[in-house]
Parts: structure tokens; C-alpha cells; sequence
């Protein structure tokens, strides 16, 4: 990490900096020290889904140890932290929970999808309970794949939103300029779940095997 | 909710409380709930709640052939993924009669027994999580428990999902040099378990706030149909590694730790899992002095139609007797595949054990089941 007096987005000229700094004084942006000191104590709550979630807890004990990067404060109530893990399956019954458990954290919050299963439903993705990634509800910032990923890779996952929380600008990012995000809860009905997915977050991809008449129609009518 | 009548003071007006323990809450293992109706901080009633993590896995079983599930046995109890793959193994070598190689047989019987010390060395860091003693205990199980897990990776290439067992033998063989290190984490474990008994096994809170809780009678056990430590631990001297004899257990000498005239609180529970650890050690080092070099692969193919019958192979899981019950229909695939988990069966009686013990007890009674939400859900 870049320390805060050799922040690029301060024009200095380097004899200034060098005289300031013998003076004490640090010149940075304000930007830069607050991101560079939330990148640093991030908080993830303690949510474990399935298989995952116990490599994410390896990654806290003492060979992984996550508290190298600051974020070993593993908080059970969604109120005290910043980062949620999606740990494993999220299955139709547990989406609302999940998305629930999203709108009571406090901003500034981030996501990280953590296994195939997270991400896409993984190799439980035909079945018929099992919601086929959770950014279909709440936005992830960071797509962890692997089945389970090993806790090195949490680590990385964690050090890739690192980088992700120092590009933020305080002025501009809807964490600070919308209020507490919260995005609808989806109904559990029994058999599926109640929109199918949240337009705001999440579109499904054009098919790229759709007939072509449909395209000439609707020019056509244009 | 059984006949209860509340406790009345006079001047004071109360009422029941019903809280929603779950599905997110650090002590319940995944996502499990516990609804429970408290008086003041008794539990009056307790209604589990459960499928926050069903993965339709025997219906996806059933439309796949029958190799192709055996990675998502790793996936049931995922702290155990080499235990769910010998008795998915055995069920289905039942099927298609399959001589097995005498390696094979010693190396499930070693990666077998490594699993158990997995299970239960982190069940009880749990465990005594649950009891408030946050940290240490579980950093101590989880440095064991990574040593055995990179036995695990140098074997079959994966931490946590092995998938490591095939019909008639195992995927490959374990690389050179494996035994030797094998042996040495073997021979380190007891050093480890002096340690962990010592911090716990007579720690005054643990005995406190575990001793006379969470009652198990032997006849309701039975009844219910619970299975491992958790029946062992009230009393019943039954190990399917003893009465099976699947494998090559009927090989070793082993003694299968049980606590006779004991309640069958959550102290037993624990002990009985603490006790069951040195004994799975002298099993490893039986296994590993017997075993030779030879084959490991019986000749299986990978996909083969089995003539219409029915199968059901069993194993001792660290966590009790898992089943898979085969219909074979003359296919490629199943007809139907069904698990029988035992941790979903000994989660019945949670209600029993529950009832009249403090809130806070509750979830010791939960730790002490020994519960994975990948195989009570499945």
C-alpha cells in the first residue's frame, strides 16, 4: 500500500513534500486516508452458509489469519459490520434472510460471493431450490470462485476489495451520497422466489441464439 | 407445547416470550432456527426449523449415473468428505460386486479414521466456542485439523472435498512419501490431545455449564434412533465399525469408548468424542504398519447398468451411522437414492433435551448434537 504522503493525487512538487515532511506534515486527500484507513479494519460478519464458510473460518485461525489484513473483528449482528460473505448455497428459502440481513447493515457495505454456488447455484444450480447466484438481489463486489475456495483465496478476495474501497470517492459513491442501500426482499412462495430477480441489480444476459425474425419484427414496427 | 403453566408472582403480570434463534446466528451451525417459547430464560417449548440449506441432492442423484454423484457426497457433511464418499462406495459396490484391493481397503480405513480426528477435534473447538470460550480452543483444533487436511490435498488434490473414493478402490494411489508423513502427524496427535484434555476436560466452567445438562435417556436414544458418539454417550455400546465389520475393521484392535451409567448430558457427549480420538490413533498406526504396496483399483468401469436391486451401505460416520439406500432399475442411473444422515436423525431430539434447561443451554445442547446443515438438509 501506498503510504499517504506519496499520494499521486496531490500535486506537490517534490521539494515542497520532502520540506513538509521534515516539518511533520502529511499533504493528502481526504479520500485517501479514509479509504486507506476502512480498506484497513474492514469487519465481515459472521455468516457462514454451507461448505464454504468453513474455509472462511480457516481463514481466520492462526495459519491463514486474516487479522493480517485487519479483519479478524468477526461481528455477529449485521449492524456492526461492513462485509458480508456470502459463505456457500443460498438456497430459495435462505434468499430473503440473506437479502434481509444486506438491508440491516450500516453503510458503508460491501459483498463478496464467496464459492461457485454464491455465484452461479455451482454444481446444485439444476436443482430445483437453489438460487442461482445471489447478485440477482444485492450487488457483489467480488466474485470468489472455487468449490470451496481455499482461505489464501479469501485472503485475495479480501485484498481485491481492498483495492476496490481505495478507488472510492467519498463525494460521489452512492455509500455515502444515497443513505443506507436497501433493495427489496424477495418472497419465498414454497416453490420459488417472488420477483425472480431484482431488475436494479441484475438483468439476464441477451441470448445470443435468439431467433433473428424477432429482431426484423420489431424493427419493422419501429 | 406440553402442559405448562407459568409461573405466577402475584402483582406480576407475565407471559411467554417466543424468540426466532436462526437462521443466522453464530451458534446454530449454519442455518439452521430453533424457535424457542421461553419462561423468563427457560425453554418451555422448542420447535426446530429446518431446509434453509436443502440442495435437492438425492433428486439431482437420481439423474445423474451413479459415479457422477459421488462428488456430491463430499458436499453432505462437508467436515467428512471421505466417510460419505466409503459408505456412497459401499452401497454401490453392493450393486455391482466388486472384489476390492487389500491397499485400497487399508488406505480407506487410514483416510477413514483421519476424518474422524478432523470431526471431532473441530466439533469440540465448537463446541467450546458455543460456551463462550471464544478463540483459543478452536485455533488449537483448527491447527490439527490443517494437518491432516494437507495429508488430505497431497492425496486426493483437494482440501476439503476429497471425492477420492470409486467404486472397487480409490482414484489414485497417495504419493510417495505420504505414509511416512501420515505417521508422524499420528504420532504428534496424542502429544496435541494431552494438551487439549488437560485445558478442558476438568475445566471448572466447562463442567459447570455442561454437567446434567441436555439429559439423554438410553431408552429414548434408542428409540429415537440416534446413532454414534451421541448414542455412545448415553450408554449404548454399539459401533457399526464393530458390528458391520465393514471394510477391514474386523483387522484391529480397538476399543469403543461408551459411558456406562452415566446420564448422558452434554459432558458425555464430549468426552465420549475425546476418548473416541485416541482410539481412532491406534487404529491409524495398526493400519499403518499393515498396509503394503500393491494395487489400488479394483476393474470397474466408470459407467455400468446394475441389474434390478436394492442396496444399502452403512458406515460409522464421525457423527453416526450414514446410509445410502440404492434402487437400481436396470439403468445407468438410480431409480431412487436416499441418504439416511445422521445428524438429521440425532437433531430430533433437540425438543427433549431442551425442554426445561436455560435459553443459554440450549445452544451448548445444539453444539454437543454435532449438526452439519449440509446433511440435515442435504
Amino acid at each position: 500500500m501506498t503510504t499517504p504522503n506519496t499520494c499521486p493525487s496531490v500535486e506537490l512538487d517534490d521539494a515542497t513534500r520532502a520540506e513538509l515532511e521534515r516539518a511533520g506534515v502529511i499533504v493528502s486527500k481526504v479520500d485517501f486516508l479514509y479509504n486507506w484507513a476502512r480498506g484497513g479494519s474492514i469487519w465481515p460478519l459472521t455468516f457462514g452458509l454451507a461448505c464454504c464458510a468453513i474455509e472462511m473460518i480457516a481463514s481466520a485461525t492462526s495459519r491463514f489469519d486474516i487479522s493480517r489484513f485487519g479483519s479478524e473483528v468477526f461481528r455477529p449482528s449485521p449492524r456492526q459490520a461492513d462485509l458480508m460473505i456470502v459463505s456457500g448455497t443460498v438456497t430459495k428459502k435462505m434468499a430473503p434472510q440473506v437479502v434481509r440481513i444486506y438491508n440491516q447493515m450500516p453503510e458503508p457495505k460491501w459483498v463478496i460471493a464467496m464459492g461457485a454456488c454464491a455465484i452461479s447455484g455451482g454444481p446444485f444450480k439444476q436443482g430445483y431450490n437453489v438460487l442461482k447466484g445471489i447478485d440477482r438481489y444485492i450487488p457483489v463486489d467480488v466474485y470468489l470462485p472455487g468449490c470451496p475456495p481455499r482461505p489464501e483465496a479469501v485472503l485475495q478476495s479480501l485484498n481485491y476489495l481492498q483495492e476496490k474501497i481505495r478507488t472510492q470517492d467519498i463525494k460521489s459513491d452512492p455509500a455515502f451520497t444515497e443513505g443506507r442501500r436497501q433493495y427489496p426482499v424477495p418472497e419465498f412462495t414454497g416453490t420459488d422466489l417472488e420477483p425472480a430477480y431484482n431488475p436494479d441489480v441484475w438483468q439476464p444476459p441477451a441470448n445470443p441464439n435468439a431467433p433473428a425474425e424477432e429482431k426484423v419484427e420489431k424493427e419493422a414496427t419501429a | 407445547m406440553p402442559n405448562y403453566e407459568l409461573i405466577q408472582q402475584d402483582g406480576l403480570e407475565t407471559s411467554l416470550l417466543e424468540v426466532s434463534m436462526g437462521p443466522h446466528h453464530p451458534s446454530t451451525h449454519g442455518v439452521f432456527r430453533m424457535d424457542v417459547k421461553l419462561d423468563g430464560e427457560t425453554v418451555v417449548d422448542l420447535k426446530p426449523v429446518f431446509g434453509y440449506l436443502h440442495r435437492n441432492h438425492e433428486k439431482l442423484a437420481e439423474a445423474m449415473s451413479y459415479l457422477a454423484s459421488m462428488p456430491f457426497t463430499d458436499r453432505l457433511d462437508y467436515f467428512n468428505s471421505m466417510t460419505n464418499n466409503w459408505a456412497y462406495a459401499l452401497a454401490a459396490e453392493q450393486l455391482i460386486e466388486i472384489e476390492i484391493p487389500e491397499r485400497a481397503e487399508y488406505l480407506r480405513v487410514i483416510m477413514s479414521e483421519l476424518t474422524r480426528l478432523v470431526n471431532h477435534v473441530s466439533l469440540v473447538g465448537f463446541f467450546v466456542n458455543d460456551l463462550g470460550a471464544l478463540g483459543t480452543p478452536l485455533l488449537y483444533a483448527f491447527r490439527e485439523r490443517e494437518k491432516i487436511l494437507d495429508l488430505f490435498e497431497q492425496a486426493s488434490g483437494a482440501r476439503m472435498m476429497c471425492n477420492y473414493f470409486r467404486f472397487g478402490g480409490l482414484r489414485c494411489d497417495v504419493p510417495e512419501g505420504w505414509l511416512d508423513r501420515t505417521r508422524e502427524v499420528v504420532d504428534r496427535f496424542p502429544k496435541f490431545l494431552d494438551e487439549y484434555e488437560k485445558l478442558l476436560c476438568e475445566n471448572e466452567i466447562i463442567l459447570s455449564r455442561t454437567q446434567g445438562v441436555g439429559n439423554l435417556s438410553k431408552e429414548l436414544a434408542i428409540n429415537a434412533g440416534i446413532t454414534g458418539p451421541m448414542l455412545r454417550a448415553s450408554g449404548v455400546n454399539y459401533d457399526i465399525r464393530k458390528v458391520d465389520n465393514y471394510g477391514i475393521y474386523d483387522r484391529f484392535k480397538f476399543r469403543v469408548p461408551y459411558s456406562k451409567g452415566k446420564v448422558g448430558d452434554c459432558y458425555d457427549r464430549f468426552m465420549v468424542r475425546m476418548l473416541e480420538m485416541r482410539e481412532s490413533i491406534e487404529i491409524l498406526k495398526q493400519a499403518l504398519d499393515g498396509i503394503e504396496a500393491g494395487p489400488i483399483m479394483g476393474n470397474a468401469g466408470k459407467v455400468f447398468k446394475p441389474a434390478k436391486a436394492e442396496a444399502y451401505g452403512r458406515v460409522e460416520a464421525p457423527k453416526g451411522e450414514l446410509g445410502f439406500y440404492l434402487v437400481a432399475d436396470g439403468t445407468t442411473q438410480p431409480y431412487r437414492y436416499r441418504v439416511r444422515p445422521p445428524s438429521f436423525i440425532n437433531l430430533t431430539v433437540l425438543q427433549d433435551m431442551c425442554i426445561g434447561q436455560q435459553v443459554a443451554d440450549a445452544v451448548i445442547i445444539l453444539g454437543s448434537i454435532d449438526i452439519v446443515l449440509g446433511e440435515v438438509d442435504r
